[in-house]
């Protein structure tokens, strides 16, 4: 038994779920992990898989990646939702839900960490990847083998949280996890500790991220294109990797020191022996308030590329936008304590952090107005982009709204924790994010696969989104408003609020509708791509310099690199009067080669996250001495780049004009 | 004919010089966020130094000559890496394996002499365990440590490769990225004894 502990730590075969509904979807995992790995080997994809996409340093294709787990998280974030919804519709009087109270806190903490850290921070990077540099003209990212890293990472923390599924149970302590409930005195299972260990190993590739793109936006545009002439996803791109920067170190910190509270036995956050658990509370929220920030700015750079293209207009007041993003950035970090009024921390402090709050209004007004005003007499197209978009104004405007309503600290006294509260959020981030990145993706999908989406099933996503998420959240304000507060596992018949949680359950059910078109959409679009092939590498009649390459791009991007003049330069290129029809002059271009360490790297963190969660010290220690081996032996490798040729540049770039004859 | 070979030759070698000017800038950016990892410390740190929870205040813990020693051990070893950078402009391979030897030499004495400092606090029945303000004060000051620890590895992993392939430049690179590396952690100590062992160490 000794021996026993000595090697699996608190592993033990209690760690398995117990409950039907938690086996279930343990098992459904593991099927669907058995189902793919089948898959892989009855059609000998596996060297195909491995040389084409795990070992990849090409920005799309790891973009491509980041949008398979982000989509695979979103349908678990969505399951969560479901069970949420469903216990709540049920859940009154003498009927006790669905679900086990315990479970049901599990639900709810996973459903808010995965959409926000996994599915919605997916979607971000995944569209970064594939956009960014073909946005500035330039040919990769500043450096490619940390870019996989960070995916790799990223995917790391995903297959941790998930796996809380098979072994052990996750946090029930919120997506948040406050102290002291997240303590080890009041949470003694690992289920703290595998939300902090995914949540810190996602997070420093997120930093790592950040960090290059960063980079690459300050040291590779096109020659020519000045700050001031990039296109307004790459600053909304550049705001919010400052933020990252500047946020998710503290992340990293308070992560740690939690960490630490638990395993080592410190008192950062703790009840007793000197500790301060309102301390986290404000440091998690240093970081949390940015960071929803850092998910809408993007949302927001792909509104403005939207509705400029199906406009048919330069973007209005494009100064403006810029500093809009610039004053929201440096604002984010100057509201934090509005998630927290209710401290104690008195009127002054509190009137301060109010009215910094509602002036972040401002500089989002300006934006949404200035979107309005590019409409303004514009030619516009309703392809299903600009339906996202056209949602997203109407939900957004009502979301900040009540945004400006929960500034006010003596309104927010009463609203604090209610459902007014969860209303609100979700406004912001379903009809921010969610429909901004929906917008994206579906603006973007020919430029990186070659053909685009089916129109049709897209508008009919959209209105089963839109319609289900009104259905699910109006209710949920006007119950915040009766007094409900949120993560309610069961309230009394008497309080008359079941109608409208069924309601509301009614919506998430519209919402999955929604989900189900959109997964026909690709489907079907992917089965008739012949009759969507976008021929032309300009299938919106587009602005910026992503649509002056082939679709889908080749692997250097551009094979000449391009010169900018002016802001929209596609768009002046292609309505110039005197065109040069020169044949270009090629040359060789540097890629780097393929490596499979990022991975690897990844792979050893996962190993001391699972380690250190479970006690087996053995397997983290191998973990950290495997990341740092496998560091040095990728320094000690200067062969990382190659060269393709001119003369099979010149083949590549031939054959794409062939295809669009 | 000969005339574009030197134009490509040209043009490969600006591309390298760019792609190592992104390292260092890259570099930067790491070294700011992880000034925000030290702040978000400091602030902790700031928050609990009186939490002591009747355990010991760092005036009667932290001694004065001690940390003195340390921290001009940490800033002899941030001149001599200085120095070995000097030699690296020259490159003098020799004088940088020299110097950067010294540094490491210096790097390990400072080690443990923090080590010998935590080891003396645990065995005194003054571990983190204790109160908030020993668990922030072992966290920030073992963070810088475990910081320290990286780049002595980075510093090691290094001279092997001057020693077995020379100043290549993509080792020179490295080299001027670990020193920004070091002077960095010789500044973040500076606010440490300044802010711990200064501010904490008189009444």
């Amino acid at each position: 038994m000794n021996l026993f502990a000595g090697l699996l730590g608190k592993l033990t075969l209690s760690a398995f779920p117990t409950d039907a509904m938690t086996a279930g979807a343990a098992l459904s995992i593991i099927a669907g992990g058995m189902i793919v790995v089948i898959a892989l080997t009855y059609f000998k994809k596996w060297k195909w898989l491995w040389r084409e996409w795990l070992t990849t340093l090409d920005p799309k294709k790891i973009g491509v990646m980041y949008l398979i787990v982000a989509f695979l998280m979103l349908l678990r974030g969505l399951s969560d939702a479901i069970l949420i919804r469903a216990q709540q519709a049920t859940s009154v009087g003498a009927a006790h839900g669905i679900i086990s109270s315990d479970t049901f806190q599990q639900v709810f903490s996973a459903h808010g960490t995965i959409m926000i850290f996994f599915a919605a921070m997916g979607l971000m990077f995944g569209l970064i990847n594939l956009v960014l540099p073909l946005q500035l003209g330039a040919r990769d990212v500043a450096f490619p083998f940390l870019n996989a890293t960070s995916f790799w990472l990223f995917t790391s923390g995903m297959v941790l949280i998930n796996m809380s599924l098979i072994f052990g149970g996750f946090s029930a302590a919120g997506w948040l996890a406050y102290p002291p409930l997240s303590e080890l005195h009041y949470n003694p299972g690992v289920g703290v500790d595998y939300w902090i260990w995914s949540l810190q190993i996602a997070g420093v590739g997120s930093l790592l991220s950040s960090i290059n793109f960063l980079v690459t936006i300050l040291k590779m545009r096109a020659r020519g294109m000045s700050l001031m002439r990039m296109p307004l996803f790459a600053w909304s791109v550049l705001n919010s990797m400052v933020l990252v920067a500047f946020a998710f170190p503290i992340l990293t910190a308070t992560l740690t020191m939690l960490f630490l509270d638990r395993t080592l036995g410190m008192h950062f956050f703790t009840a007793g022996n000197g500790g301060n658990a309102m301390m986290y509370v404000n440091l998690i929220w240093a970081w949390g308030h940015p960071e929803v920030y850092i998910l809408i700015l993007p949302a927001f750079g792909v509104f403005s590329e939207v509705v400029s293209t199906f406009s048919r207009k330069r973007l209005f007041g494009y100064t403006s936008m810029v500093w809009a993003l610039a004053a929201i950035t440096f604002l984010s970090f100057t509201v934090w304590l509005h998630h927290f009024f209710t401290m104690g921390a008195g009127a002054n402090v509190n009137a301060f952090f109010g009215i910094m709050t509602m002036l972040i209004a401002i500089p989002t007004g300006v934006k949404i107005f200035n979107w309005l005003f590019t409409m303004y007499r514009g030619r516009i197209r309703f392809t299903t982009p600009m339906m996202w978009f056209l949602g997203f104004v109407a939900t957004f405007t009502v979301g900040g709204a009540a945004g400006v309503i929960l500034a006010v600290p003596p309104a927010d006294f009463q609203l604090h924790n209610s459902l007014f509260l969860v209303a609100h959020f979700h406004t912001m981030i379903i009809g921010g994010v969610v429909f901004g990145y929906f917008a994206g993706l579906t603006y973007w999908f020919p430029k990186i696969f070659g053909f685009r989406l089916n129109e049709r099933l897209g508008k009919y996503a959209f209105w089963c989104w839109l319609v289900g998420f009104l259905l699910a959240f109006v209710p949920l304000y006007i119950l915040g408003l009766m007094g409900a507060t949120r993560r309610l596992d069961h309230y009394s018949a008497a309080m008359g609020w079941q109608w409208l949680f069924i309601i509301s359950a009614i919506g998430v059910g519209v919402i999955c509708l929604g989900v189900a078109f959109q997964v026909t959409q690709f489907v079907y679009s992917f089965w008739k791509r012949k009759d969507n092939l976008d021929t032309t590498g300009d299938p919106w009649d587009g602005r910026t310099l992503e649509w002056s390459i082939p679709s889908p791009v080749p692997v250097y991007n551009f094979a000449v690199l391009p010169i900018v003049t002016g802001r929209d330069p596609f768009w002046t290129s292609k309505h110039a009067k005197d065109k040069t029809d020169e044949e270009p002059h090629y040359k060789d271009i540097l890629v780097p080669k393929n490596s499979p360490l990022g991975m690897f790297i990844a792979a050893f963190a996962f190993l001391v996250g699972f380690g250190i969660i479970w006690h087996i010290w053995w397997l983290a220690i191998i973990g950290i001495l495997g990341v740092i081996t496998t560091i040095i032996v990728r320094t000690c490798d200067d062969e990382t780049e190659k060269y393709i040729p001119a003369a099979q540049v010149a083949s590549i770039e031939a054959a794409a004009k062939e295809r669009y004859v | 004919m000969s005339e574009p070979i030197l134009t490509q030759r040209n043009e490969r070698r600006l591309e390298k010089q760019a792609a190592d000017n992104k390292t260092v800038f890259g570099f930067w950016v790491y070294i700011m966020t992880d000034c925000v990892l030290f702040a978000s410390l400091f602030a902790t740190y700031a928050v609990l130094h009186n939490n002591t929870y009747g355990g010991p205040a760092g005036h009667t813990l932290f001694s004065m000559p001690f940390a003195l020693t340390e921290t001009l051990i940490l800033l002899t070893s941030s001149f001599t890496c200085g120095l070995a950078m000097l030699a690296l402009h020259r490159r003098d391979k020799r004088q940088v394996i020299i110097w950067f030897t010294l540094t490491f030499l210096l790097g390990i004495a400072f080690l443990t002499m923090e080590l010998t400092e935590f080891r003396h606090l645990v065995v005194d029945d003054n571990s983190w365990r204790r109160s908030g303000f020993l668990s922030s004060f072992f966290t920030l000051v073992g963070t810088h440590g475990l910081h320290i620890t990286i780049g002595l590895l980075w510093m090691a992993v290094l001279l092997i490769q001057v020693l077995k392939r020379g100043l290549k430049r993509a080792t020179v690179r490295r080299l001027m990225l670990l020193s920004l590396f070091w002077h960095f952690l010789d500044i973040v100590w500076i606010f440490i004894f300044t802010i711990v062992y200064l501010m904490g160490g008189t009444v």
